[in-house]
């Protein structure tokens, strides 16, 4: 298993069946380029000094693992763990994949960088390192994500990014995704698309997730040190992925450690209404990968839905697509309700807002946690901070308040 | 009557090879469109399966393609106006959409249906040369051309594809996606020289081709050209009425085309 895992994925960016380049034929020269100069680069210990630096002393790494008291004695069952990635710069796990890609790019000798963004927090992250290491930056984001994270527009802006609005499709994550390849295929030379999550083309998939297994390398340490072993679970909400790839990675040659991703369920998997790829999607080719889509019969991509705009896509990452399948890892939908309340919940017991991504799994946890033994642990990710979300959470529960 | 080819296209001089969406805003039209198209000189025709998330079209294409899907054209609709339509005209027909359309309707149902019903290939702009195996086999079973695509930053990539390329070589034009443009900077005849270098293959050039001279010059280039947006926003503006104006507009291009 370790071995197999450690060489996934495949030199053709397959894990499993999943993954691949189906990008058009302009862009692969790029991903050659990005793959080589990624292959050159990881194990390159000045590179990884650099990465390493903005991590300790830009990003504030490594991020607590706190021991969640307040809840464990509430919820009465296994001890929990929060993986503080809220406590980063920029307030989400977003900012450790784009200080990694920045880095590679800039030794790549490219000067602008592009991003789609959900909730803004990748768009906020990215137009941050452009701000520190002195590069362009353009962000495409959904009008409708634009409406519901209006706070985070204005951060890009400030940070000196231009943030498009883009109105095809929903105006969600999967339009801003595909306008930003659009737009890299118009201007290749000078310029990184610095994808935001663990999926798209190979190379995306792996750079993504090697540039956040940060959080398991971290987490895996300091629950060796603070219980003398392995958590018996690890939970974190998964859009794309990249925050729960990054929360398990070091992980998965554990066999005892239950891996398991929380979807963005919306208004409930027998709806429409909804974001969970696992438990509604099925096999399909669409940005770049094969993995698992919302789909119809057709194969045309369905309009999913979620209050969290960052789990609001019709994909999953392929190396998730794939631990799926191998039964490595698990994958539970969870409702907007459920996630509301746990925003609250969480909010209310421990003194931590979360982001409405990362209340997905607080939500599971809540019903996990009971069920097990007290001499359990479980190790949540909170990928990000909910200030983002007071005022989309207000007006879901009726209050007039507006950013 | 002998079996249709791509080569049929391009055998009396340069091609003219028009695009449409299928099922924009009917495939009542579609079909008159195609009819028109033919009669207004057209060589081989690329006929669109509307895709929700085309990744490589402008907005033109784009919103054909929203146009195409909420009027309620399906894969399967579009098969069966291709089966009426084989019964009115021999000009050969390639479908252009994206790889999901096929993957996901089911790679061999989808291949073997196309050559069934007298489609002659299929263009995939999301399946680069790495993937392209995963349909070609197939499509080399059923005797489906699956053309391949050259892009100006396709360098050392060129040889590799062409000599493995059938049908003919898509030469894509600019960076950028499909739409028109008013000047083509690329040098897309050394594109071309690259692939006939590698196989003798027909090269047609399209991506912002939008006016009777453009046309005419990139068909000096090459072995003919493609247009797709320029006859896409013509059945946008006009929609059922398009078929007279798809006729003009074609007309004046093919002409512009079979001049060189």
């Amino acid at each position: 298993m370790k071995e197999n895992l450690e060489n996934s994925p495949d030199s053709r960016g397959r894990y499993g069946i999943h993954g691949g380049q189906y990008i058009p034929e302009t862009l692969m020269n790029a991903v050659i380029e990005l793959d080589e100069a990624y292959k050159k680069y990881k194990d390159n210990p000045d590179f990884n000094k650099e990465v390493t630096d903005l991590f300790n002393n830009y990003a504030n790494r490594p991020s607590l693992l706190y021991y969640a008291e307040n809840m464990t004695k509430d919820l009465g069952g296994a001890k929990v763990y929060l993986k503080r990635e809220d406590l980063n710069h920029t307030g989400a796990h977003k900012i450790n994949n784009c200080i990694g890609q920045a880095v590679l790019a800039k030794r790549m000798g490219k000067t602008r960088l592009i991003a789609e963004t959900g909730a803004g927090q990748h768009g906020v992250a990215t137009a941050t390192v452009a701000a520190l290491m002195g590069m362009e930056c353009e962000v495409y984001m959904g009008v409708k994500d634009m409406e519901r994270q209006a706070l985070n527009v204005y951060r890009m802006r400030l940070l000196g990014a231009k943030v498009h609005g883009v109105e095809s499709g929903t105006g969600t994550l999967k339009d801003a995704v595909s306008e930003a390849m659009r737009e890299w295929t118009a201007r290749i030379e000078d310029t990184h698309y610095l994808i935001g999550s663990c999926m798209g083309p190979h190379p995306f998939p792996e750079i993504v997730r090697d540039f956040q297994a940060v959080i398991s390398k971290e987490s895996r340490q300091q629950i060796l040190e603070a219980e003398g072993k392995l958590p018996d679970a690890v939970l974190a909400c998964v859009g794309g992925g990249s925050n729960a790839i990054g929360s398990f990675y070091h992980y998965i040659p554990d066999k005892g450690v239950r891996l398991i991703g929380c979807e963005a369920a919306g208004r409930g998997v027998d709806t429409m209404e909804t974001a969970a790829t696992i438990a509604t999607g099925s096999l399909g080719i669409f940005h770049g990968m094969k993995s698992y889509f919302c789909q119809d019969k057709y194969g045309q991509i369905a309009p999913v839905y979620s209050i969290s705009a960052g789990l609001d896509y019709p994909g999953i990452g392929p190396e998730h697509a794939y631990l799926h399948d191998i039964g490595r890892a698990e994958y539970v939908p969870v409702t907007d309700d459920e996630a509301v309340e746990a925003f609250e919940y969480l909010s209310r017991v421990e003194g931590i807002i979360p982001a409405i991504e990362s209340a997905h799994a607080v939500a599971y946890a809540k019903k996990l946690v009971p069920t097990m033994r007290k001499d359990q642990i479980v190790i949540i990710t909170i990928s990000g901070r909910g200030d983002k979300d007071v005022a989309a959470i207000a007006r879901y529960r009726g209050e007039d308040l507006h950013d | 009557m002998s079996k249709i080819t791509i080569a049929d296209a391009f055998k009396n001089g340069k091609a003219f090879i028009p695009f449409i969406t299928s099922g924009d805003p009917d495939l009542e039209t579609t079909e008159k469109n195609v009819l028109e198209m033919e009669k207004a000189g057209a060589d081989l025709i690329e006929l669109g399966i509307p895709f929700s998330d085309p990744t490589a079209e402008g907005p033109v294409i784009q919103e054909a393609n929203i146009r195409a899907l909420s009027g309620g054209v399906t894969t399967d609709k579009i098969f069966d106006m291709v089966r009426d339509l084989r019964t009115k005209t021999q000009i050969p027909m390639v479908f252009m959409t994206y790889a999901n359309v096929v993957y996901h309707y089911g790679k061999e149902k989808f291949i073997k249906t196309a050559a069934e019903i007298g489609m002659q290939g299929l263009i995939l702009p999301d399946v680069p040369f790495e993937e392209k195996k995963e349909f070609s086999e197939t499509c080399k079973e059923y005797g489906i051309e699956l053309v391949s695509l050259i892009a100006p930053t396709s360098h050392d990539r060129i040889r590799m594809i062409a000599k493995e390329a059938d049908g003919f070589v898509y030469c894509v034009s600019s960076l950028g996606v499909t739409g028109m443009r008013s000047k083509i900077t690329t040098d897309v005849g050394a594109m071309v020289e690259l692939v006939k270098e590698a196989k003798d293959i027909p090269c047609a050039i399209g991506f912002g081709i939008s006016n009777p001279e453009q046309a005419k010059e990139m068909a000096s280039k090459s072995d003919g050209a493609i247009v797709g947006s320029a006859i896409v926003k013509i059945c946008g503006q006009y929609g059922k009425d398009a078929p007279e104006h798809v006729y003009e507009f074609v007309k004046s291009m093919a002409d512009a085309v079979h001049s060189v």
